[in-house]
């Protein structure tokens, strides 16, 4: 078997015959890393998963995890992931304990061992003192670690985490990311993920693919990409009127200037160093700068770059949208 | 392979996970069990008992009625006796109410086979507590999409055959212990219980109970798995329910309605669920058309499985 864990060749989805949701993606995920699809709502992130998770078939092209095809051994493929959904899945009338049992159920565990996973994957997270209580009186993180430990029962080799910190606060979030890297540890997982949030993607993924409209517009490490940049990012404006790109553009070290609306944003190398010349530039020619930004590039920028102006939050449709708005006010209830 | 992997051999391991699940969430929310109970008593009170059908044709209510043309004079005198014969108005009075004393339970037995209403509706509650029952099985499905839990057990190896059944099997389960209730509580609440009764017919009650349900359970389950609204569902079952419930013998004889709902009553699957219990329990046993009536049950829940279990397996393999 090769050093890839997931391939994806040609993946694509059509819905309804028109809405192409993942149109022809190429990717592949190396063993024991954490790969994230970091995209804004209704970029096809979560078809995409579903689609490596054996939930929807593709409509074209192909994708094995762990050397099983995903659309001809299903079954195989089933066996040895981990799935931990967006939505609480956990049954809200039973314990924890019990939600964890049901899923071990379903892969067909026998009750013996499933009971001493149980119980050790529930203390893994942090959940043994609440085991036994029913799952409607758990706060949203704990709803997550729930999910996570119904993910791992079965021992997988490829866990898969769709949008594993939505609707958590921001400790709950970082705790979770503790969670997810802790669990990769002890069981030397792959994990593929999808995620919205850029400082999750950054925190936690080995490297990262940036999809939008269905397709993969670029893959490479957190730092990879933030250095694909070129540099850092001047963010500026100035009190008049006229488009000053041209003369920023003579400035030594900059790069790349964009108008965007009276906002300019400059890339450039040594960003400390440059923003004084452009000041300085602009001056002489009689223009104020009323405001001036430095920043190093972080994913968010990267996520700029490639993606558009900004987070996009079309919705992949009314339903999915409901889903994620019941996810969001469970988790904060 | 490495030894996590590949478990059960068996095709139907998570279908008692997924059955027993629900069952759990029902007998754990001990109102929605109440509910369950306490609906058909509700129904069986103030239906079958307050609507006294066999009061109506009862003898006191008879004498108020003017039947016209018969009139009762002080003295009746025959003509062809020569002399007069005088039969005193008390008498006559006294023979009439005879006459009509028997009238009610007659006419409750020509129509509706039992001697009281009571009787006759009761049996028919457990038709219609099985009918609700499944109607709103496939709702939990809606949900089940909805939360999520259904795209994470399609991720899991249990067989998509086992998704579907186990709804169908957790309506037709609680059906069957609903009908147990109703039955047991109507016989308390004074069902008379046919001559042909014995404690093994509640076996074939059971089994057309199990029938009927599998077949209609199939087709609301894949009604719900189609509309992703819970709201879409709630107004399939609200417009049918009631064809369904009164175009059918369960609360009244089907001989006594107008031609066109005869016609829909005598293809209705409820009708046959509910002439299989009346003869098992309080209708004199008539071989032939039992048989007749398992037979259309069998082929109801043959032919409406299948589609209903296609559908399903499509949407869910899609």
């Amino acid at each position: 078997m090769t050093d890839e864990v997931i391939k994806a060749e040609g993946l694509t989805r059509v819905f309804n015959k028109s809405l192409v949701a993942v149109n022809h993606v190429n990717f592949g995920v190396k063993n024991g890393e954490i790969f994230g699809f970091l995209g804004p709502n209704g970029a096809g992130k979560t078809t995409t998963i579903n689609m490596l998770i054996t939930v929807l078939k593709p409509t074209e092209g192909r994708a094995s995890v762990l050397g099983f095809d995903i659309a001809k051994q299903d079954n195989n493929v089933r066996n040895v992931i981990g799935v931990v959904p967006q939505e609480y899945t956990a049954d809200e009338d039973l314990t924890g304990l019990e939600n964890v049992l049901l899923c071990s159920d379903l892969y067909g565990i026998p009750r013996k061992i499933a009971k001493e996973r149980a119980i050790e994957l529930l203390k893994l997270v942090e959940l043994t003192d609440f085991k036994d209580k029913k799952v409607e009186t758990y706060s949203g993180g704990m709803r997550r670690r729930l999910e996570l430990a119904c993910g791992l029962i079965n021992r997988p080799k490829v866990l898969f985490l769709d949008e594993p910190t939505l609707g958590l606060d921001v400790q709950t979030r970082v705790a979770s990311w503790d969670y997810i890297r802790k669990l990769k540890k002890e069981f030397g997982m792959t994990l593929f993920m999808t995620t919205h949030y850029l400082e999750e993607a950054d925190a936690l993924c080995d490297r990262v693919a940036i999809i939008d409209h269905g397709k993969i517009v670029v893959v490479g490490t957190p730092e990879e990409l933030k250095h694909s940049l070129g540099g850092d990012i001047i963010t500026l404006r100035i009190k008049e009127d006229p488009d000053v790109s041209e003369l920023i553009r003579t400035v030594e070290h900059v790069k790349d200037v964009k108008n965007e609306d009276g906002s300019y944003r400059i890339k450039a190398e040594y960003g400390e160093v440059t923003a004084p010349l452009i000041i300085e530039a602009l001056r002489r020619k009689g223009y104020t700068v009323t405001k001036l930004m430095l920043t190093e590039p972080t994913l968010n920028e990267v996520y700029l770059e490639y993606t558009g102006k900004s987070m996009r939050d079309a919705e992949e449709s009314r339903e999915a949208f409901r889903a994620q708005r019941m996810t969001m006010w469970r988790a904060r209830h | 392979m490495s030894e996590t992997n590949g478990y059960s051999k068996s095709k139907l391991h998570g279908l008692w996970a997924l059955t027993n699940r629900e069952l759990k969430k029902w007998l754990k929310e001990p109102i929605l069990l109440f509910m369950a109970v306490l609906q058909p008593v509700l129904w069986m009170g103030l239906f079958g008992k307050a609507m006294n059908l066999g009061g109506m044709f009862s003898s006191s209510n008879f004498g108020n009625i003017n039947i016209p043309g018969i009139t009762f004079p002080g003295n009746y005198v025959i003509p062809p006796v020569s002399g007069n014969i005088t039969i005193p108005s008390a008498l006559l009075s006294q023979i009439s109410q005879q006459m009509f004393a028997n009238i009610g339970p007659n006419v409750m037995q020509n129509i509706f086979g039992v001697k009281d209403y009571f009787s006759y509706m009761s049996v028919g509650m457990i038709s219609f507590i099985v009918m609700f029952t499944t109607m709103f099985s496939g709702m939990s499905m809606v949900w089940d999409r909805r939360l999520g839990f259904l795209n994470k057990v399609l991720s899991t190896p249990v067989s998509r055959g086992a998704i579907i059944f186990s709804k169908v099997l957790n309506a037709t389960l609680r059906a069957m212990f609903q009908a147990t209730i109703i039955l047991t509580l109507a016989v308390i609440f004074g069902l008379q219980v046919s001559s042909t009764f014995n404690v093994l017919n509640i076996l074939g009650v059971y089994a057309a109970i199990f029938l009927l349900c599998v077949g209609l359970s199939s087709v609301f389950l894949a009604l719900a798995l189609r509309s992703t609204k819970q709201e879409t569902q709630m107004a399939i079952v609200n417009l049918i329910n009631l064809p369904l419930m009164f175009a059918s013998n369960t609360f009244f004889p089907i001989s006594m309605m107008p031609d066109w709902i005869q016609a829909i009553a005598r293809v209705n699957p409820i009708s046959y669920l509910t002439d299989v219990i009346r003869q098992l329990t309080v209708l004199p046993l008539n071989a032939s058309s039992l048989m007749f009536d398992f037979t259309y049950l069998v082929i109801f829940a043959a032919v409406f499985s299948v589609i209903g279990i296609t559908l399903s397996w499509r949407y869910l393999t899609k």
